[in-house]
């Protein structure tokens, strides 16, 4: 039989795409098919792909969100701006589905940090920011920096009293500045106090500019560590023995063994998620914070007033501290510090398994630093007793840092195999 | 890495499971985003069906009000101005109304209107969205010699007659369109609800 | 089923994490606040509630965010009912709930205007506006002559007095020349209903609060079990995928 014209259209169209689709070639088997992981990732390096999946979902209901949202600290009736109004009322009610996209949006945030945490953590005890994955290690800080500017606008965007009063306390910290101080502040604001102005310049910020940057520092921190290769939770150079082909032995294709581990992660993750959204979206008040259900009011502080629970570690440093700018630049200073880690980390081996009990010890105070002073900084800071823990907690964190460079030397260590183990 | 002894059948399987229940739940998920698009409660508020009083309308008056943002006609037609409309069937488009969309039921008749004397309908050219000009009065018109009372639409002339049935040769494609309404009694007219029972 | 299950553990995840949470909940005052156990999920508790306020509340707060066409649908009522029942104002059906008070008038009257209760269940909470409306007690020191427990100083008086009856404060001894303080509260004067009934209305009107605190509450959780439910699947395939594919591996 003849090939009919469409058998000759169709096969032509195939070989037309087929050609250009060549182009993806090299991306693809770089960073797909061809990108050789180790085989012995464990859970925590779910954490990453985990972190892209938010990025995604906070790009997608952010763009529906501003299509509702109104960018407005004008009144519409009586103590009610338009974007208090634009949310509680429109997005969370007037819209079909608004709550839902609102709700995925609010806990993608507090989720965002959730994955971001425990993904720099595991980059800590696996020693993954030591040569060659310094740039790696420095990008990631960098988008961990922009994140938290970009939940921080987002988070004044409601224009509740939460919104209102963070915006005004995390702005003033910029007065601590000697000299420029104060005009940086009012520069900041637009106004004398967090109004339209200040609400109208985050808006343009959180939902383009730094999501732009935020974008492009993701695919930075993409292309330096695919150029390095991943680390892995024996701190193994899986470059180091290769087959005749160039293939790490202990190395996997990425596609389709790591897509479909993750797949699975991914899918885990997203149950957990749901949970929240449509059972407990508010979480208890550390997602959504009850206080933000009222409108802002200029003239009335809330009673309790801190930040969202993710920026509550520094938080609680720049209240233990009793100077003004002491206090802030401690708490600059302690993320500030987090870019050089790839620095201080003098340890002859890189992950935890072959370090010795100093280190262990050493990462296990650091986490319970953290974490407490995270919850220090949430609660109303008027115990004297919590401000004294306070204090020894935020020397634990500097300490951690700062003699890094010789707990992690003189620490004893084991010797690291040159493959990866067989019990992996 | 032992390549032999694959199950591909069960591999293929289960990617295909996957994938098509992975994509049924993305497009489900897909479904809420696109309803956000939909008019909102407050659209809806505003939307919400309008009453006119119509005692004071006079045999030939047009008075106009407005429903989900558009001008509603509403003419109380002349007996000449409904005589004159059987003798335009050859020259108009669609004569007897057979386009379902452009009125509800109960209007498709050669008035298009629940009560002949009544004629209510969206003042939106059917071509591209102008609002076009009501010359009742029977008399010859600078674009019609012949002209029985209609409507003229200035961007792109567009002419309709006393029923708001589109004549043949110009833009606009279809009669103008006739939107839900009833009478609640004989002063009251409700645009935007069918009348009882009307389906 | 599924929901019921997941609702309780959302409600006992959300009291853990409450418990966990610093309590800016009780910033409005001293004194312990009683479970409203309310029941959202209860439409005809929610419908008695509405009632309630739209007698004795809608006079002075509004529900700025809240549609009469909204709670027509959410409490399966008719236009009808709603707009003969509940609609004093004589704002149209698509409208939000605005109270027939001016807030000049409510300046002048009771110090400052009443707040809007649009989201009074989500930024006070259930319990609290259970056991404010049940704490109000005769203070003839305070302008309207009464004051509250749970929010002393509070300018609102008890409207609810017909159904509750007249509370008075048991004061307790001054110790240590310190002020004394309120011990409880008792009935001096029955109301036209009983303890346990007056306790039902007040979780009615808790419960309505809590409604149209969050429209969306019911669908939320009603199709959330599906959601969590499909996820739960995908993953268990998810999870079959991988382990196909790492046959290759291990």
């Amino acid at each position: 039989m003849q090939p009919s014209r469409i058998d000759r259209a169709v096969a032509d169209l195939q070989e037309w795409f087929n050609y250009r689709a060549k182009a993806f070639g090299p991306f693809y088997r770089k960073h797909m098919s061809e990108y050789w992981a180790p085989k012995n990732f464990n859970i925590w390096y779910y954490f990453g792909s985990l972190a892209l999946v938010v990025l995604v979902n906070q790009i997608l209901t952010g763009i529906f969100l501003t299509m509702h949202f109104k960018p407005s600290a004008l009144e519409v009736a009586p103590g009610i701006s338009e974007a208090f109004a634009s949310v509680e009322l429109t997005i969370m009610r007037d819209v079909e589905w608004g709550w839902l996209v609102r709700y995925m949006h609010s806990t993608g945030a507090s989720a965002f940090f959730i994955v971001v945490y425990l993904h720099m953590f595991r980059g800590l005890i696996y020693g993954s920011a030591q040569k060659p994955r310094e740039l790696v290690w420095l990008l990631g800080m960098l988008i961990y920096l922009v994140l938290m500017a970009e939940a921080f606008m987002g988070y004044v965007l409601p224009w509740g009293q939460m919104s209102f009063w963070g915006a005004k306390v995390i702005i003033s910290l910029f007065g601590a500045i000697p000299m420029v101080g104060d005009s940086l502040v009012e520069w900041i604001m637009g106004d004398y106090l967090p109004a339209d102005a200040t609400l109208n310049r985050f808006f343009a910020l959180h939902v383009i500019a730094l999501p732009l940057v935020l974008l492009l520092l993701v695919v930075l921190h993409l292309a330096a560590l695919h150029e390095v290769g991943s680390n892995n939770p024996e701190g193994v150079d899986i470059k180091k023995v290769k087959d005749a082909n160039g293939k790490p032995l202990d190395g996997i294709a990425f596609h389709p063994y790591y897509t479909v581990k993750d797949l699975f992660g991914v899918g885990f993750f997203l149950t957990i998620c749901a949970f929240v959204v449509f059972f407990e979206p508010t979480f208890g008040g550390w997602f959504l914070e009850h206080d933000n259900f009222v409108a802002a009011d200029k003239l009335v502080t809330p009673a309790l007033i801190k930040p969202v629970w993710y920026y509550t570690p520094y938080y609680a440093m720049l209240r233990v501290v009793p100077d003004k700018l002491l206090g802030v630049l401690t708490m600059f200073g302690a993320i500030a510090i987090l870019f050089l880690v790839p620095w201080l980390d003098r340890s002859p081996v890189r992950s935890i398994r072959y370090r010795g009990w100093i280190s262990k010890l050493a990462f296990a105070l650091f986490a319970l630093s953290f974490i407490w002073l995270g919850k220090i900084g949430a609660g109303p800071g008027t115990d004297p007793v919590e401000t004294i823990v306070g204090r020894v907690l935020t020397f634990l964190y500097f300490a951690f840092f700062i003699t890094m460079p010789l707990w992690t030397k003189i620490d004893s260590t084991k010797p690291v195999p040159e493959r990866v183990p067989a019990h992996d | 890495m032992a390549n032999e002894g694959v199950n591909h059948g069960r591999r293929r399987f289960l990617t295909a499971t996957t994938a098509v229940v992975g994509g049924a739940g993305a497009l489900v998920a897909a479904v809420p985003f696109i309803k956000t698009w939909l008019p909102s409660a407050k659209a809806k508020s505003a939307g919400a069906p309008v009453q006119q009083d119509i005692s004071k309308v006079e045999v030939g008056q047009m008075v106009i009000t407005e429903w989900r943002g558009q001008p509603v006609w509403i003419i109380r037609r002349t007996p000449e101005q409904i005589g004159a409309l059987a003798s335009l069937n050859a020259s108009l488009r669609d004569p007897e109304s057979k386009n379902e969309e452009q009125q509800p039921k109960y209007a498709q008749n050669l008035h298009r209107s629940i009560k002949q004397e009544w004629l209510v309908m969206i003042g939106v050219c059917t071509h591209l969205g102008c609002s076009p000009k009501f010359h009742g009065e029977i008399k010859p018109e600078p674009f019609d010699a012949q002209w029985k009372g209609g409507f003229f639409c200035p961007c792109h002339k567009s002419r309709f007659d006393m029923a708001g049935r589109v004549f043949a040769g110009v833009p606009a494609p279809t009669n103008l369109k006739v939107p839900d309404y009833h009478f609640v009694d004989d002063k009251t007219l409700v645009i935007g609800v069918k009348p009882e029972g009307a389906a | 089923m599924i929901k019921n299950v997941m609702t309780k553990l959302g409600l006992s995840l959300a009291v853990a994490l409450t418990s966990m949470a610093p309590a800016a909940l009780a910033a409005g005052g001293g004194g312990k606040l009683l479970p409203a156990n309310t029941r959202p999920d209860n439409i005809a508790s929610v419908q008695r509630g509405a009632k309630l306020f739209f007698n004795y509340c809608v006079g002075c707060h509004s529900l700025q965010f809240v549609r009469y066409s909204r709670i027509a649908e959410d409490l399966g009522l008719s236009e009808e009912q709603v707009m003969k029942n509940l609609n004093f104002t004589g704002g149209k059906f698509g409208d939000t709930v605005v109270s027939p008070m001016r807030a000049a008038d409510a300046a002048v009257w009771f110090g400052k205007a009443p707040p809007d209760l649009s989201l009074e269940g989500r930024s006070k909470g259930a319990d609290w506006i259970y056991t404010y409306l049940k704490s109000f007690y005769v203070d003839p020191s305070r302008p309207l002559g009464w004051n509250n427990t749970l929010f002393p100083g509070a300018s609102m008086p008890n409207v609810l007095w017909e159904l509750q009856g007249i509370q008075r404060a048991k004061v307790g001894h001054a110790k240590d020349g310190g002020e004394a303080h309120i011990e409880g509260l008792e009935l001096v004067q029955p109301g036209t209903q009983s303890a346990q009934q007056f306790d039902d209305s007040v979780r009615d009107l808790t419960s309505f609060l809590q409604y149209a605190a969050e429209p969306a509450a019911l669908k939320r959780q009603k199709l959330g079990a599906w959601v969590v439910l499909y996820l739960a699947f995908f993953t268990f395939l998810a999870w079959l995928l991988k382990k196909e594919y790492w046959k290759d591996v291990h």
